[in-house]
C-alpha cells in the first residue's frame, strides 16, 4: 500500500476530487494548509504600508492506495491540479505499513 | 373616554401655546451663521412660528449625522484596526460622542451660539436656559426652525468631530485618557471654533470665510488636533515594522457606506432649511464623493498597484471631506474636480509622505480630514466663483477669497495644535494616557474593557 500526500492550489480541488472518484478512489483527507515554495507569498498594501505575506494558503489531500492504485492516482493528481504555473505544488509517495479499518477491524486492501 | 383625554390634552396644549408664546417674545431668537458672506442673518421676529417641513428635514438630518458616528464612523474606524482592539475603537467613539452631548446641553450650546459674546466665544443659555418648544433659530432665509431642533443637529456636529480625533490614538490611548481629553477638548477647542467660524459674530464669520458645513470646524479642527495628539502620544508598539493590518475591510466598507449617507444629514442639512440650498449641497455630497472614491482607487493603479477596497472607501471619505465646506458652495461640476483633487492629494500623503515623516496617525485622521479639509476650504474658495458654475455673485473674486479662506484655514491650525496640547497634557496628568505595555499587546478590548469582539 502507499501513502500519498499531495500539495494542491485550494481552487483546484473539486476538480481533483471528481477525477479521483472517477477512478475509483473512495475516501480521503483533505486540510486547509500553509506554505512556501518556488511561488514564495504575497504582497497586500494598505494605504500604502506594504506587508508581504511569506507562506501561501494551500490544501493538502492524503489518500491511502493499494499499489496497484497508486501510480494511477498521482497521475490523476498530476493532470488534474496542473495550471502550468510556479504554485501548482507537489505529489508524495510513502510506503504504507498497514490500514485498519476501525468499525470492523478489517486489515490490508480490505480496510482502504 | 379616551375622547375625554384626548379633549384634556387638547385643553393643555392650548394652555402650553399660550405660555410658549410668551416665553419665545421674552426669549431671544438665535442667530446661526451664514455660509456666504452675503446677507447677515435676520433675527426672526419673536412671533415667528418654524415651518414643520423645514424642521422635519433638520431633524431628519440631526438623526443622519448620528448615524454617521454610531454605527458609521465605529465601524469604519473599527475594521481598520487590529482584531483585539475593535471594541475599545467603537467604545471610545461611541462614549466621547455621548460625553459631548452632554457637555453641549450643559455649556457647549452657550459657549459656541449664546446669546451674549465677542468674536471669539459667546456665552449664557447654559443648560439650555430660557429655551422652550417654541424658541426658533434663524436660518438663512426668513424662515426659523425650532431651537431644539438647532441644538440637536449642532450637538451631533461636536459628538462627531471629537470621534473623529480618536483615529489618530486608537490601539494605545486609555479609555480614561480618551474621555478627559474629550472634555478638555471640546471645551477649550470645539466650541471657540465653532462659534468663530459659524456664529454671526464670530471673528472668521464675519471675515466672510466661506464653510458649508464644517471643513474648518470639524475637519481641519479634528484633523489638526489628530496630528498632534498622535505625535505627544507616540507609535504603537511595534509601528512601522510590525504588519498591522485592517482585521476587517467589510466593516470598514459598511462604516463608509453609513458616513456617506450620514453625511447628506451632514452637507444638505447645514442650508437649515429644505431648499434648494440643501439640494445643491446634496447633488454635490454624491458627486464629490464619487469622484473620490474612483480617482483613488486609479491614483493606485497608476502608481502600479491594484484598485483596492480599502483605496475606495478611503477615496469616499477624502471626497466627503473635501465636499463639505463646499457643498452649497459649489456647481457640481467644480465639486467633482475638489473630490477628485482632494482623494489624489490624500492617497499621496497617507502613502507616500506620512512613512516618510515617521509618526503614527493609526487610521490617518490628519492624513485623510486634515488635508482633505484644507484641499477643501482652499478649493471652496475657487468653485464658489461663478465663473466656474459657483454661487457667487458676479463681483466675487478668487485671490481675495482664497486670502480669506487661508487665514481661516491658519488660525484654526494654531487654534487646534495648542488647544491639544492642552487637553492631551490634562489628561496624561490625571490617567497617565497610555495603556500598559501588556495591555498593548494582549489588546484594548481585554485589557480596558474586559470584553474580545469575536469569541
Amino acid at each position: 500500500m502507499k501513502f500519498i500526500i499531495a500539495i494542491i492550489k485550494p481552487f483546484k480541488l473539486d476538480e481533483v476530487r471528481e477525477a479521483l472518484s472517477a477512478i475509483g478512489v473512495a475516501g480521503m483527507t483533505v486540510s486547509e494548509v500553509k506554505g512556501f515554495g518556488r511561488q514564495k507569498g504575497q504582497t497586500e498594501i494598505y494605504r500604502g504600508a506594504e506587508y508581504s505575506t511569506n507562506m501561501l494558503p494551500k490544501v493538502k489531500l492524503e489518500i491511502a492506495a493499494s499499489d496497484a492504485m497508486a501510480a494511477q492516482v498521482v497521475e490523476t493528481i498530476q493532470q488534474t491540479a496542473s495550471t502550468d504555473s510556479i504554485g501548482d505544488g507537489k505529489i508524495f509517495v510513502l510506503d504504507l505499513a498497514s490500514t485498519t479499518r476501525i468499525r470492523t477491524g478489517e486489515s490490508g486492501d480490505n480496510a482502504l | 373616554m379616551i375622547r375625554k383625554i384626548l379633549c384634556a390634552a387638547g385643553a393643555v396644549g392650548a394652555a402650553f401655546a399660550a405660555t410658549g408664546a410668551w416665553a419665545a417674545e421674552t426669549a431671544q431668537a438665535v442667530v446661526p451663521a451664514v455660509p456666504a458672506p452675503a446677507a447677515a442673518p435676520v433675527a426672526a421676529a419673536a412671533a415667528a412660528v418654524a415651518n414643520p417641513g423645514n424642521n422635519a428635514w433638520m431633524m431628519t438630518s440631526t438623526l443622519l449625522v448620528l448615524l454617521m458616528i454610531v454605527p458609521g464612523l465605529a465601524l469604519f474606524y473599527g475594521g481598520l484596526t487590529r482584531a483585539k482592539n475593535m471594541l475599545s475603537t467603537m467604545t471610545q467613539i461611541g462614549a466621547v460622542a455621548s460625553l459631548a452631548m452632554l457637555v453641549w446641553v450643559m455649556w457647549g450650546y452657550g459657549l459656541a451660539f449664546g446669546p451674549e459674546g465677542n468674536e471669539f466665544i459667546s456665552w449664557g443659555k447654559f443648560f439650555l436656559a430660557g429655551v422652550t418648544p417654541d424658541s426658533t433659530a434663524a436660518t438663512f432665509t426668513s424662515e426659523v426652525i425650532s431651537e431644539y431642533v438647532f441644538i440637536s443637529f449642532q450637538m451631533t456636529f461636536a459628538a462627531i468631530t471629537v470621534a473623529l480625533v480618536l483615529g489618530s490614538v486608537v490601539e494605545r490611548m486609555k479609555f480614561s485618557a480618551v474621555m478627559v481629553f474629550a472634555l478638555v477638548w471640546l471645551t477649550i477647542v470645539y466650541f471657540p471654533v465653532a462659534h468663530m467660524v459659524w456664529e454671526a459674530r464670530g471673528v472668521f464669520f464675519k471675515m466672510g470665510a466661506l464653510d458649508f458645513a464644517g471643513g474648518t470646524v470639524v475637519h481641519i479642527n479634528a484633523g489638526v488636533s489628530a496630528l498632534v495628539a498622535a505625535l505627544i502620544l507616540g507609535k504603537r508598539r511595534g509601528y512601522p515594522s510590525e504588519p498591522m493590518a485592517p482585521h476587517s475591510l467589510t466593516m470598514t466598507m459598511i462604516g463608509t457606506g453609513l458616513l456617506w449617507v450620514g453625511w447628506f444629514g451632514f452637507n444638505a442639512g447645514s442650508a437649515l432649511e429644505a431648499n434648494g440650498s440643501a439640494g445643491l449641497a446634496m447633488i454635490n455630497t454624491f458627486v464629490a464623493t464619487a469622484a473620490g472614491g474612483l480617482f483613488w482607487m486609479l491614483t493606485e493603479r497608476v502608481m502600479g498597484h491594484k484598485g483596492s477596497a480599502l483605496g475606495f472607501c478611503s477615496g469616499v471619505v477624502a471626497g466627503l471631506v473635501a465636499v463639505t465646506p463646499a457643498a452649497g458652495n459649489s456647481g457640481p461640476f467644480g465639486a467633482i474636480v475638489l473630490g477628485a483633487v482632494a482623494s489624489v492629494i490624500c492617497f499621496f500623503f497617507v502613502s507616500k509622505v506620512k512613512p516618510k515623516l515617521g509618526y503614527d496617525d493609526s487610521l490617518d485622521a490628519f492624513g485623510i480630514h486634515g488635508v482633505g479639509g484644507m484641499i477643501g476650504a482652499l478649493g471652496t474658495g475657487i468653485v464658489y466663483a461663478p465663473s466656474l458654475g459657483g454661487p457667487g455673485g458676479a463681483d466675487f473674486s478668487i485671490g481675495g477669497q482664497l486670502v480669506t479662506q487661508a487665514s481661516a484655514v491658519g488660525a484654526t491650525i494654531v487654534i487646534a495644535a495648542v488647544g491639544t496640547v492642552i487637553a492631551i497634557y490634562i489628561a496624561k496628568a490625571v490617567t497617565g494616557l497610555r495603556v500598559s505595555p501588556e495591555v498593548e499587546v494582549e489588546g484594548l478590548d481585554i485589557g480596558e474593557h474586559g470584553e474580545r469582539a469575536y469569541n
